[in-house]
């Protein structure tokens, strides 16, 4: 994986999970308790030897920033390659909306990188993914451009690119679908291909007024490249409504997705070290089926649910298929159920909030109720 | 190299003797404390949050696994440019190599290390003990006091008081006016901590006239305490009221973990003003099952708890399965208890497995220790 340079592209559209993602990009959301979406991307990269790893960055880009900082805690601090930032392309006066004006904007980075490949990815979905395997199986299969897709199996809403694929594994149609049906191919955010061929993809793209790299490069001109589809086989997530986001953290309970995604001794996923203590359980503690992260002090009852770091539960209080982000305090007698709390949020004494299974209930960053 | 002010120095080769199987690979210092520290954390999260930039730790016994823990101090935020964490096992010079004969040689030895990094004072430290503590209050009352020599010293129970150094001192200056070692019957329950800040010159000046004296044990308490003391030095004591633990027996390493358990603990470990700081591995937030019951516990990450854990201190990446018992225990990194396993009383180390149904039950006072990477059948 030397021969490849690796771009994240953490300009996901957030329209579908506004509340968690208005003031931070959907990739830098919290996730299972202790890591950012934009992890998994970033120690894939890792894992599978890369050591050249460029991340376009959003709008939104402090959370992005203040989480990854030099990259050391990825491996990515090093003296020759590691992490580059990428940043958005100045608004110039035809201004276009889309990501692709800010891929092009730094094509350099891949073209002068010495690389053979590039590897694009979006940080909003989560597996955990050797992508030596990707470049292997693209090395043996006479095509411009491998995508990595799963089969999904249960009806999802939220925009999904879905393909078709012959019986040699090339792709022979490509769709943007709103609601995505079981079985139906999804890919996965993740394209591998020559740098010839993505400057040139990118290049052209850009100068005859294209604006989204998904509709208007790959999408419009799949039928000009040979394009190869790998799939993968074990878990993924793509994280791209509020109840995604729930599920996805929910299934982080499963232990044999806890296993897949996290306990993988060859490819851990490495996030920002915080030197929290380990969790606190008191005396009063009842925890069932739930994740809890280091720095919680547990007094109360907490079932199904995801508990970040630093999170206090005090005595009395009940937390039920519910997620706590980083310093939530639920205190004396309150009850939470069904709820997401973004950071710093108290429930405070005796207070009860209840949101649905379907549709959990969102709490603002830093409300106190 | 860039002056500097203090220098610290952590004895860290001890071997440990009384730590018996936990210390059969590592040294004393690396030995696992707290769910997910090593009880050098301390120390070198001490001088961090001291404001301390160099600190020498000095290794001797078993240091593979302590040097490859400590790494380039990152942890500690100690890989500063022109500082931080400096690794000085014994080394070999023109007249041969020598093992570190003492606590006081073992500083003798790296003297040509202080002159280097050209110290106004010398902090020395030792690897074994618990606590937090800004030395840098220490410091400055050895400033205060226009002091030789500032020993910290730590209030004990006047029938513990045999068991340590201790310093008498005058009551109002904390001058020290005598020092008695393991005393039958001790004057005063000022117990030394190990921990000594020394004026530079002062310190360079006997550990020369004692790295030559072939009549002397080469150890800070046995030789140079004292003769620093019938020299008339200016010896002052500094005194620590916060927690402070020897954890250099089993006993006392499972009472250390067992403090951490209490509903409010004798330290914080959250105050972020004094926060340990230690290597952390890259796992996810712990699971507790469906069955489980966890309580007064203290559990790392990645740890799968399935059973029952009641007043034990669990480390990353240990599994207790389902109906398994663990109570009043410490479990070492990555160690597995199978399905209606039974832990009590006990100290498990790395990699241990206790097989399905299986017992390992000590009691209070005489912990059962199970040695690294062994396997328990029922």
């Amino acid at each position: 994986m030397k021969q490849v340079v690796g771009i994240i592209n953490l300009q996901e559209d957030n329209s579908l999970i506004r509340e968690l993602a208005a003031t931070r990009a959907v990739e830098a959301l919290p996730f299972a308790g202790r890591y950012r979406l934009v992890d998994f991307a970033v120690s894939n990269m890792v894992n599978s030897g890369m050591s050249l790893v460029g991340l376009l960055l959003p709008d939104f880009s402090r959370a992005v920033l203040d989480h990854i900082r030099s990259g050391k805690d990825w491996d990515l601090a090093r003296r020759r390659e590691g992490l580059t930032y990428l940043p958005a392309a100045l608004p110039d006066n035809d201004s276009r909306k889309g990501d692709l004006k800010d891929i092009y904007a730094n094509l350099d980075f891949a073209e002068l990188s010495g690389k053979q490949y590039v590897l694009l990815t979006n940080a909003s979905y989560i597996y955990n993914i050797d992508f030596e395997k990707v470049l292997e199986f693209h090395k043996a299969s006479d095509t411009d451009i491998t995508m990595v897709y799963s089969v999904v199996n249960a009806n999802r809403k939220g925009k999904s690119m879905v393909i078709e694929t012959n019986e040699q594994g090339k792709v022979t149609d490509l769709a943007e679908v709103t609601n995505i049906k079981a079985g139906q191919k999804m890919v996965m955010g993740a394209y591998l291909m020559p740098v010839p061929t993505f400057a040139y993809l990118v290049r052209s793209t850009y100068e005859r007024g294209g604006q989204d790299f998904l509709l208007d490069a790959l999408l419009r001109r799949g039928n000009e490249f040979k394009i190869s589809a790998f799939e993968h086989k074990g878990y993924f997530a793509h994280i791209n409504s509020t109840l995604g986001f729930y599920e996805a953290n929910r299934d982080c309970l499963k232990p044999e997705v806890w296993e897949e995604l996290f306990m993988n001794n060859e490819r851990p996923i490495f996030t920002k070290i915080k030197d929290e203590v380990p969790v606190q359980y008191k005396e009063t503690a009842e925890v069932k089926n739930s994740l809890i992260a280091n720095g919680c002090e547990i007094r109360g009852t907490v079932e199904n649910s995801i508990i970040f770091r630093g999170v206090t539960v005090e005595k009395g209080a009940v937390v039920k298929d519910s997620i706590l982000m980083q310093r939530c305090n639920v205190q004396e007698g309150a009850r939470v159920e069904g709820v997401i709390c973004d950071k710093n949020v108290i429930i405070t004494k005796n207070r009860w909030l209840k949101g649905a299974e379907n549709y959990p209930y969102i709490v603002t960053k830093n409300a106190r109720i | 190299m860039r002056k500097t002010e203090c220098l610290a120095m952590i004895l860290a080769g001890g071997q440990g003797s009384r730590l018996k199987a936990l210390t059969k690979t590592v040294a004393k210092p690396a030995v696992p404390f707290g769910g997910k520290y090593r009880i050098i954390d301390f120390p070198l999260s001490n001088c961090a949050n001291s404001g301390i930039e160099k600190v020498g730790v000095l290794t001797q016994y078993k240091p593979l696994e302590l040097h490859n823990y400590l790494g380039s101090g990152s942890s500690w935020d100690l890989d500063r440019t022109g500082g931080g964490v400096f690794i000085l096992p014994p080394y070999a010079r023109e007249k041969g190599a020598d093992w570190y004969r003492g606590t006081a040689d073992a500083i003798y030895q790296n003297l040509n290390f202080i002159d280097l990094t050209d110290p106004d004072y010398v902090l020395i430290l030792s690897g074994d003990h618990i606590y937090t503590m800004d030395y840098a209050w220490m410091l400055k009352a050895h400033k205060a006091n226009n002091a030789d020599v500032t020993i910290g010293v730590f209030e004990v129970s006047w029938e513990e008081a045999p068991r340590f150094g201790i310093m008498v001192t005058d009551k109002e200056t904390g001058r020290i006016t005598e020092f008695q070692e393991k005393p039958k019957e001790p004057k005063s329950n000022l117990a030394s901590m190990g921990i000594y800040i020394f004026s530079k010159p002062f310190l360079k000046k006997y550990l020369e006239e004692d790295g030559v004296n072939e009549n002397s044990t080469h150890d800070f308490g046995n030789d140079l305490i004292p003769k620093m003391l019938a020299d008339g030095a200016r010896m002052f004591s500094y005194a620590f009221d916060g927690y402070w633990k020897d954890v250099g027996t089993i006993e006392s390493l499972w009472q250390a973990n067992m403090d951490l358990l209490q509903d409010q603990p004798p330290f914080d470990l959250k105050d972020d003003k004094k926060r340990v700081y230690s290597s952390n591995p890259s796992m996810p937030p712990q699971f507790v099952g469906p069955d489980a019951s966890v309580r007064q516990s203290m559990i790392n990450e990645g740890a799968k708890i399935e059973g029952t854990v009641d007043k034990s201190v669990i480390f990353q990446g240990v599994r207790v399965g389902k109906g398994a018992q663990v109570t009043n225990s410490v479990v070492l990194p990555s160690a597995v208890i199978e399905e209606g396993a039974v832990v009590n009383y006990a100290i498990l180390a790395q990699d241990v497995v206790i097989k399905a149904g299986a017992k390992v039950e000590g009691k209070l006072g005489e912990i059962t220790v199970i040695p690294e990477g062994a396997i328990v059948n029922a």
